[in-house]
């Protein structure tokens, strides 16, 4: 039964990781570019929903808050790659990492300015209730946050593999120049693929807030979530879901079998052997280049 | 006497047979080119003399010796230098660095020496200045030697790389399209200085080039190449005219040519 | 625009390329060196930040601005430096030069051992494995006890050399100097190699791995002596920020610190020694600058303002000034040099597209 527990809360804990995550690589995929800013963009959108929803601020239903934090965080990715990335468009993986560093730290600030440095945690209609299921007692909020993170990670999967629009993302991602050579807006393209991420760190961010509290430094998280995104694999978005889930479930095992200083060891000694093993992560897609 | 041979080397990518059975031997002291479409295996030769492939089966000698179990920094270092089809320069140094990063093989000093930089390090400094300075009057670099790479023209660039093969001070240079992207005029000039290379270096020089008529202007013996396999070796006159190379290049209507 | 006419290879090779360029750093030394007579105690205790800042910033930017190996991880060796430093001392006994030269050494032979797997990994792939290992460094430093303190951390003894002892409060100016020393030693032995045979490998194997390879550069040798100098250099700077905190813990040493480390050289400008000082002054200035407009202001404190300062700072940099602040401070010069020939395009930078980088 306590292997049951832990399980369940290491899948919900795995599922905000894998969300992160899937919002890295879908940037990644669709544009090459690595958000290190991801974790940040999990954490305003928190603020947001916070901000829309509890009482103390504007007091809007959950709903309303939770579609104003996603529309909002949307408008802030896009505005980010319009603003900056698109700038340096075509310069090298490491000049975006080192601006998405920096511009995570300016979430940061932003949001310790307006929300405070306390932790805060989003009132939501879930809170506190139970599902007994089978003779197990889960938190509502621990299924939701399974539940939406399976359905979010179908959507894209079929969004990338079967419509246009996801198609296009993938091939401006592999060549530039030839995608824009071939009538493909890649620049509309990666606006548009930043708003997407940006959404999907909201939806992370508010399932964050509703199942423990929020602060501006839980983007710091992102880093754990990004060592998921490269287990799984750069690239794949089922693979940075898995990847989540493995880092999600393996922190409680660690604490519980063990020690409790070793679970935060746990994902990144994970990640190191993962990237000696298969220097590309689980599944590759680097290939030799031509000379 | 054989400098650089190749013995039934087949490369395989997956299930694409790069390279079958290619046997080659390049004698000292000669211009040696080699001709053939797009995708005939070319570059995978050179590639495979540089140690960045393995062959799947067969075995390449220089000066009698297989250099299978070398690896490719171990290459320059036997002899032989070579240039890039898409050129490979240091695109964020100066033209004078990227020569004397050519220099690397000929080093002697140790890291302590050169952290304090002893006396034995600025002689050994300036003794590559001076071999590279021969390069630049050699390929008549003079009014670049400052310049960053990435400001060069394209035209300038070969030429360094070029030079940057000849500051190995090599034996044997592989040059992977020489002429490719040049002018008629650059095209002329890097003519001479192969031939030149050649004559007054005592350099061999084997070249993957699709200009015929720089290769048959200056080289001595011309392998043809087409999907891996060698289709004739011998004088350009002959490898020119023979009907496999001529529908090799020029697809499947030979008659009204011949 | 004075011409520098040429008459031997030395004129390149040599420290300085002309007496005026040699008066100028003789100079800017002999400033640095008399600073204590001008600054009260805390501002000279920010200069010696700034220095040990500097030489921090040296070791990183040999791994990443000449190498071309981006780590996100040189937390890692600053803690390196600064546990066995104090650890030698306190437990060993041994005096501290002894145990200072050792903490680099110690800190350059585990970035050796680091470089030996990194070598499979590249440009992204490395940022992330060396991220990881600073993430792992705090939790071992507070795993490791015993030897350690946890969290409550160590404590570095007063250094003394030859029966001077240098203490960090009661004498911050040998301090101060005594950092300064290392500081100069270290950009001497940088600039030295830099006109070496090992400081040109390190810009090939950066700028082309295969045609390097070509040459005859070892990318194995070449990037365990990049990642073993480096952390080396990092080790030494991570011993004297032990002596200059006094007391310490793993909370010193986060990731946070690696990334600052980063965007300090990128700041400052990639791929020169000037940039690191650069960088160094900049991150020393800017709570300085903050303190001056808040007594002028009489605002309140506000948390997290220097850092956010700082990544607008990287942000305008890297959108305007790739080449960071020498890169900025060249092309000035060269408009002075040429004034009024200057034309504006020509510092324009070529238009780039990335090709996929899953293929290299």
């Amino acid at each position: 039964m306590e292997i049951l527990q832990l399980t369940v809360s290491g899948l919900a804990n795995g599922c905000i990781y894998g969300l992160i995550a899937l919002g890295f690589v879908l940037i990644y995929k669709a544009t090459e570019q690595v958000n290190f800013a991801q974790g940040d963009m999990m954490m305003l959108g928190a603020f947001l929903a916070v901000g829309l929803g509890n009482a103390d601020w504007l007091g809007m239903p959950f709903l309303v808050a939770c579609a104003g934090a996603v529309a909002g965080m949307a408008a802030v990715g896009w505005s980010m790659e319009r603003l900056v990335l698109r700038r340096i468009f075509g310069q090298s993986q490491v000049t975006v990492v080192i601006l998405t560093i920096a511009l995570g730290f300016v979430l940061r600030f932003v949001a310790g300015l307006v929300w405070g440095h306390e932790p805060l945690s989003l009132e939501n209609p879930l809170a506190g209730s139970n599902a007994r299921f089978a003779g197990l007692v889960l938190g509502l909020d621990e299924v939701a946050v399974i539940v939406v993170t399976l359905l979010l990670t179908g959507l894209l999967f079929v969004f990338f593999n079967r419509s246009r629009l996801g198609i296009a993302m993938q091939a401006s991602s592999q060549n530039q120049l030839a995608a824009y050579y071939m009538g493909i807006p890649v620049r509309r393209i990666h606006g548009l693929t930043w708003a997407l991420a940006g959404a999907i760190a909201a939806i992370a961010g508010i399932l964050f807030a509703t199942k423990g509290s929020i602060d501006p430094s839980a983007g710091l998280l992102g880093i754990k979530a990004f060592a998921a995104a490269v287990i799984g694999g750069f690239g794949s978005l089922p693979g940075a879901l898995l990847g989540g889930l493995l880092v999600g479930l393996s922190e409680p095992f660690a604490a519980r079998f063990i020690a409790a200083g070793y679970s935060q060891i746990i994902p990144y000694a994970l990640l190191i052997v993962v990237l000696l093993l298969r220097p590309q992560g689980l599944f590759s897609q680097v290939m030799g280049k031509k000379v | 006497m054989t400098l650089l041979e190749t013995e039934a080397v087949t490369v395989r990518f997956g299930g694409v047979v790069a390279l079958h059975e290619v046997c080659l031997q390049v004698q000292s002291g000669e211009i040696f080119a080699i001709v053939g479409p797009n995708g005939a295996g070319k570059s995978t030769l050179f590639n495979l003399v540089s140690r960045f492939l393995d062959p799947d089966t067969g075995d390449i000698r220089f000066e009698g010796r297989s250099l299978l179990a070398q690896p490719p920094s171990a290459i320059a270092g036997l002899g032989i230098a070579r240039t890039f089809q898409n050129i490979e320069l240091f695109d964020h140094a100066s033209v004078l660095q990227n020569l004397l990063i050519g220099r690397h093989t000929s080093r002697r000093a140790s890291l302590p020496a050169q952290l304090l930089f002893l006396p034995s390090v600025r002689r050994e400094e300036i003794a590559h200045r001076e071999a590279v300075e021969q390069v630049i009057d050699f390929l008549e670099l003079q009014p670049y030697r400052e310049r960053m790479i990435a400001g060069l023209p394209y035209g300038i660039r070969k030429v360094v790389e070029l030079g940057r093969a000849l500051a190995t001070g090599p034996k044997l240079v592989l040059l992977d399209e020489p002429a490719s992207g040049l002018s008629v005029e650059e095209t002329r000039d890097m003519g001479f200085w192969i031939r030149d290379l050649r004559d007054r270096m005592g350099i061999t020089v084997v070249m993957v080039e699709h200009d015929m008529n720089l290769v048959s202007a200056i080289s001595d013996r011309v392998l043809a190449l087409s999907e891996g396999r060698v289709v004739v070796t011998g004088p350009p006159e002959l490898v020119q005219s023979h009907p496999e190379v001529v529908s090799a290049y020029l697809g499947d209507a030979p008659e009204a040519v011949k | 625009m004075r011409f520098r006419f040429k008459e031997h290879y030395d004129q390149d090779i040599r420290l300085f390329a002309d007496l005026a360029d040699g008066l100028r750093y003789g100079s800017l030394l002999l400033g640095a060196v008399l600073l204590p007579f001008v600054l009260d105690d805390f501002l000279l205790g920010e200069a010696t930040s700034v220095v040990i800042w500097a030489i921090a910033g040296m070791g990183l930017m040999l791994l990443t601005g000449h190498a071309g190996q981006v780590s996100l991880g040189h937390a890692a060796f600053l803690a390196l430096g600064c546990y066995v430093n104090a650890i030698l001392m306190n437990s060993f006994g041994l005096p501290f030069p002894l145990a200072f030269l050792l903490a680099g050494v110690i800190s350059g032979l585990c970035g050796v051992a680091v470089a030996i797997p990194a070598l499979r990994l590249h440009g992204l792939y490395l940022a992330i494995a060396t991220l990881a290992l600073s993430m792992l460094t705090e939790d071992i430093i507070v795993l490791a006890e015993p030897w350690t303190g946890g969290v409550i951390g160590l404590t570095a003894p007063t250094p003394e050399i030859a029966g001077l002892v240098i203490d960090r409060y009661a004498a911050p100016d040998l301090f101060y100097w005594l950092c300064l020393g290392v500081a100069v030693l270290v950009t001497l032995g940088y600039r030295n190699l830099l006109r070496s045979p090992l400081g040109r490998a390190f810009i090939a194997i950066r700028d082309s791995e295969i045609s390097a390879q070509a040459a005859g550069i070892s990318l194995a040798r070449t990037k365990a002596a990049a990642f073993g100098l480096s952390c080396m250099v990092t080790g030494w700077a991570g011993a004297l920020m032990g002596h200059f905190f006094y007391s310490f813990n793993h909370e010193v040493f986060t990731i946070i610190l690696s990334i600052q480390l980063l965007l300090m050289i990128v700041i400052g400008g990639l791929g020169s020694i000037h940039g690191a000082w650069y960088g160094a002054v900049i991150v020393g200035l800017i709570p300085q600058a903050i303190n001056l407009v808040r007594d002028a202001v009489g605002t309140v404190a506000v948390p997290g303002l220097e850092t956010s300062l700082f990544s607008v700072l990287i942000v305008l940099f890297v959108l305007y000034e790739p080449h960071g602040l020498h890169g900025r401070l060249t092309k000035w010069k060269v408009w002075l040099d040429l004034f009024p020939f200057c034309r504006r395009d020509m510092f324009r930078r070529q238009k780039s597209y990335l090709r996929t980088e899953r293929f290299r």
